[in-house]
């Protein structure tokens, strides 16, 4: 497989699964919190300082619509990872014929 | 494993952010050398299936659910250094764009899943590979009995920072046995996801494999570009 293929395929295959498979993710605490639940801890969590942000909890804010609230967060999610990590990943790579 | 603000005084997050802080800038340093035009954009691809795969949590025992931490299958992928950053950019996007962890905790989440699940992760991969037969399959499994142990190791990392640091009082054997017994089972996830997807890149572009590339000859890596 060429590797201009690969990496569109990874990427497309990343924005379906934040985009459309995000929706049916379980919404059960996850293990810290159950534990944290369980023990008492929990008690102690404050709130969230972005938990009023346009995409806090994975939904856009104001999209009614559950389906396309997660999947649309998914996808800025995907397309936000890939290019600042890409471009980071870029600006610190070993620069071709240049020294080290 | 995002930890909330709170659940940590925050002089311990304050030291763990320093220490988390110092073991990226050391990643940066050493991921010069494994980066170059053909494997960064394959790093930033690791990162963003990392993101994506981490909104799908499953669910394992009752009431509870986990999803990938993917610090072994970055490892595995795209070496020890480029997985520390690929997923630290992850958990500062995480908090940042979807308050999923808390910012004064983000040290202290870095230092676990960037720095211990990936070094951690990486050592038993390199140590099953050398006991296993030299095939590609051999990476795979590897892979993911370094996915299912690199769960624990970063859940034992909250537990120390809970026993230096806890806003709370329960005893820290509590914490520590519900959290290794937890995240245990969240490794067994971890582990199917990380071989099928190491898999998955070794059968279409094992050229792009970090840790299977090590161990063919350089003649090699050179007859294939």
């Amino acid at each position: 497989m060429k590797q201009k293929t690969f990496l569109i395929s990874g990427f497309i295959a990343s924005l379906f699964l934040a985009g459309v498979v995000s929706f049916y993710a379980s919404s059960n605490p996850d293990g810290l919190e159950k534990v944290a639940g369980d023990i008492g801890f929990i008690e102690t969590a404050k709130e969230n300082t972005n938990s009023d942000g346009v995409l806090a909890d994975y939904g856009v804010k104001g999209v009614e619509n559950e389906r396309l609230s997660v999947g649309a967060a998914g996808v800025i999610g995907v397309v936000a990872t890939g290019a600042i990590s890409t471009g980071l990943f870029f600006l610190i790579r070993r620069k071709p014929g240049g020294a080290k | 494993m995002h930890i909330p603000d709170g659940f940590i005084d925050l002089p311990t997050s304050g030291a763990f952010a320093l220490a988390a802080a110092a073991g990226v800038a050391i990643s940066i340093r050493g991921a010069k050398s494994s980066l170059d035009e053909k494997t960064a954009p394959l790093a930033g691809l690791t990162a963003t299936f990392i993101f994506a795969v981490q909104m799908l949590n499953f669910p394992v025992a009752a009431g509870t659910s986990g999803h990938l931490l993917g610090a072994a299958l970055a490892a595995v992928l795209i070496g020890p250094f480029a997985a520390t950053l690929a997923i630290t950019i992850v958990l500062i996007l995480q908090a940042l764009l979807f308050a999923d962890g808390g910012l004064s905790a983000l040290g202290l989440s870095i230092f676990n899943m960037s720095i211990i699940a990936v070094w951690f992760g990486y050592g038993i991969f390199l140590l099953v590979k050398k006991i296993m037969p030299k095939k590609k399959v051999s990476i795979g499994i590897a892979a993911a009995i370094a996915a299912l142990l690199s769960v624990p190791a970063a859940a034992a990392g909250f537990v120390l920072q809970y026993a230096i640091g806890a806003n709370a009082t329960f005893s820290v054997s509590a914490v520590l046995a519900a959290m290794i017994g937890t995240h245990l089972l969240i490794g067994i996830g971890e582990a199917l996801i990380t071989f099928f997807a190491v898999g998955a890149v070794l059968a279409s572009r094992s050229d792009l494999v970090y840790g299977y590339k090590n161990q063919v000859s350089q003649l090699e890596i050179r007859a294939n570009k």
